[in-house]
């Protein structure tokens, strides 16, 4: 019988899959698709102090094996996902989900977590210091390993579960990034988000996206996504979670070889609903194909 | 909503750049006129969403228009080619508030979904005017379709080649209606909003991600709150709308 459970601090789950924030909302829609306690767990969507309506439409374009969205961090605040999103959840999903938070300030990161460090059903807490598409916030933080440790210690004095710092591969060294942080007190690393991008109407002559940049996603960032999940593997020892572009049970494992305890599926949610499940159901048969009886056994096995 | 298999019964041109499809599948979950299907093309990340013009027990019609390289592949398929799309996705337009004179008004692409809603509504005794919408003759489509369900039928072509001569709001004056249903672009939802003397739902288009409310890509802001297009959508009420520009 294949073992496909892992441990992410001390935090056991069945299996690898964790669906990606901002791809799974608050996990109910998917609910109508598949029980979704299938899942490893899933992070929800990206959460900040005040609720926030985003860009202006169009937030989504197509591209080559991808998309890119600039959603700008639409939610509905930490107060209505604590009051509504969490009850609403539990009514669905029986695991510890991962709560996404992000922030404009060490203040608003250290507010957010502290609120969510008292929620019984969040196993892990992923920081996001990466958002693309909001301005001086988000991805500004995770872009200097100063400012990164900054945020990485202000959350650790406020909480007692794990953090996880999501970084951006909009850098230069995400691996110096990622060691900024564990020295800084993370108990892991998610990685990647997205790569800055654009399109460009061909009729119009103008950008697709009203933000004119968004974020790449997709099967076409999946090397990009691989190569920095290694790179950071060899700098830290905490746990990752690598995601980017990862869409079939063999991304799977290449990501885990590469170094992720557990792995994230973002975009292909968005092009099937059944992407997570599916992955899920093949992962067996992958397993079995490559000779591989427990798939924490293979955690940066490449290298 | 479902996902299913879908396979293409026939696939024809109707007019310029317009198209029907009818696919073969489980329409189980449609149930209202103004929802639509989200279907994944091969060699296309993101699926298109298309409203769907009409339903029978076992099959569904769309109607759309080759304008980007997405539904360009879709004039292409032959008949006998799979689709797997989500099905019954979105609000679709409530026949309840019709009254009993309602007014149907439709733009270009826009028409397709009030087909069905026409059907519907005269099936529930009403007396349904529609205003169909076009550029020129080459491009108007459905009008004999509306005419046998057995609606007061009005075309409208911005260069006079058939019908009223100029938009379709230039064919509402003097109609006695008791609700507007409208579905085509925004600048015409706006338009006939302006225009309206009833309530009325508009349906509305936009750029979308996953199709079922979950990635926040379509989202409107109305002046009660957001609304996912994809899922609180397509269908607004007058009373939402809140428009951007």
């Amino acid at each position: 019988m294949a073992d496909l459970s892992v441990n992410l601090s001390g935090l056991h789950i069945s299996n690898p899959i964790i669906p990606a924030s901002g791809t799974f909302g608050f996990g109910h829609e998917f609910a109508g698709f598949y029980d979704i306690n299938i899942l490893g767990s899933f992070s929800f969507k990206g959460t900040t102090r005040e609720p926030r309506f985003g860009n202006p439409a169009p937030r989504i374009a197509e591209a080559s094996a991808g998309m890119l969205n600039a959603i700008g961090l639409q939610n509905p605040g930490i107060d209505r996902v604590i009051s509504e999103e969490l009850p609403r959840l539990r009514q669905v999903f029986s695991k510890p989900v991962i709560a996404n938070i992000s922030g404009f300030s060490l203040e608003e990161y250290a507010y957010c977590c502290e609120r969510i460090d008292k929620e019984e059903q969040v196993g892990i807490i992923e920081v996001n210091i990466s958002c693309p598409n909001v301005r001086d916030g988000g991805m500004s933080f995770g872009t200097t390993p100063e400012s990164a440790a900054a945020v990485t210690r202000a959350v650790k004095a406020v909480t007692t579960k794990p953090v996880y710092m999501k970084l951006s591969p909009n850098v230069t060294d995400i691996a110096e990034i990622a060691a900024a942080c564990e020295e800084a007190g993370a108990d892991g690393i998610s990685l990647i988000n997205t790569l800055t991008g654009m399109r460009i109407d061909l009729k119009s002559r103008k950008p697709v996206l009203s933000n004119i940049t968004g974020g790449l996603s997709g099967p076409a960032v999946f090397p990009i996504a691989l190569r920095m999940v290694w790179e950071v593997y060899e700098a830290v020892s905490i746990p990752i979670i690598g995601m980017g572009g990862v869409s079939t049970a063999d991304d799977v494992i290449e990501m885990m070889l590469a170094g992720a305890a557990a792995v994230g599926v973002g975009a292909a949610n968005i092009r099937d609903p059944f992407a997570s499940k599916k992955i899920i159901e093949s992962l067996p048969d992958s397993m079995e194909r490559l000779g591989i009886s427990r798939l924490a056994d293979i955690i940066g096995g490449a290298h | 909503m479902k996902k299913n298999k879908f396979i293409v019964k026939s696939n024809r041109l109707l007019a310029k750049y317009t198209y029907e499809m009818e696919l073969k599948g489980d329409i189980s979950s449609i149930k209202r006129p103004g929802q639509f299907i989200h279907i994944e093309l091969d060699g296309f990340f993101l699926r298109r969403p298309i409203s769907i013009c009409d339903w029978t027990a076992s099959s569904l019609t769309i109607v759309y228009k080759a304008v980007g390289r997405g539904t360009e592949y879709m004039a292409g398929l032959a008949e006998g080619a799979e689709l797997e799309a989500l099905v019954g996705l979105g609000n679709g337009f409530d026949t309840q508030k019709s009254g009993e004179k309602p007014l149907l008004i439709g733009g270009g692409a826009g028409i397709p979904p009030l087909y069905a809603l026409t059907r519907k509504l005269l099936e529930n005794g009403k007396k349904v005017t529609v205003v169909l919408g076009f550029n020129s003759a080459d491009e108007a489509f459905y009008i004999s379709k509306f005419t046998t369900l057995g609606a007061n039928v009005i075309i409208t072509t911005a260069d006079g080649s058939l019908g009223v001569r100029g938009l379709v709001t230039d064919a509402m004056d003097g109609l006695d209606y008791s609700y507007t249903y409208a579905c085509g672009p925004e600048p015409m939802l706006k338009a006939v909003y302006d225009k309206a003397l009833t309530d009325g739902q508009y349906s509305f288009e936009e750029r979308m991600g996953c199709g079922i409310g979950v990635c926040m890509g379509c989202v409107y802001r109305s002046k009660t709150g957001y609304k996912r297009i994809c899922k609180d959508g397509p269908v607004l009420e007058k009373e939402e709308i809140l428009w951007q520009t």
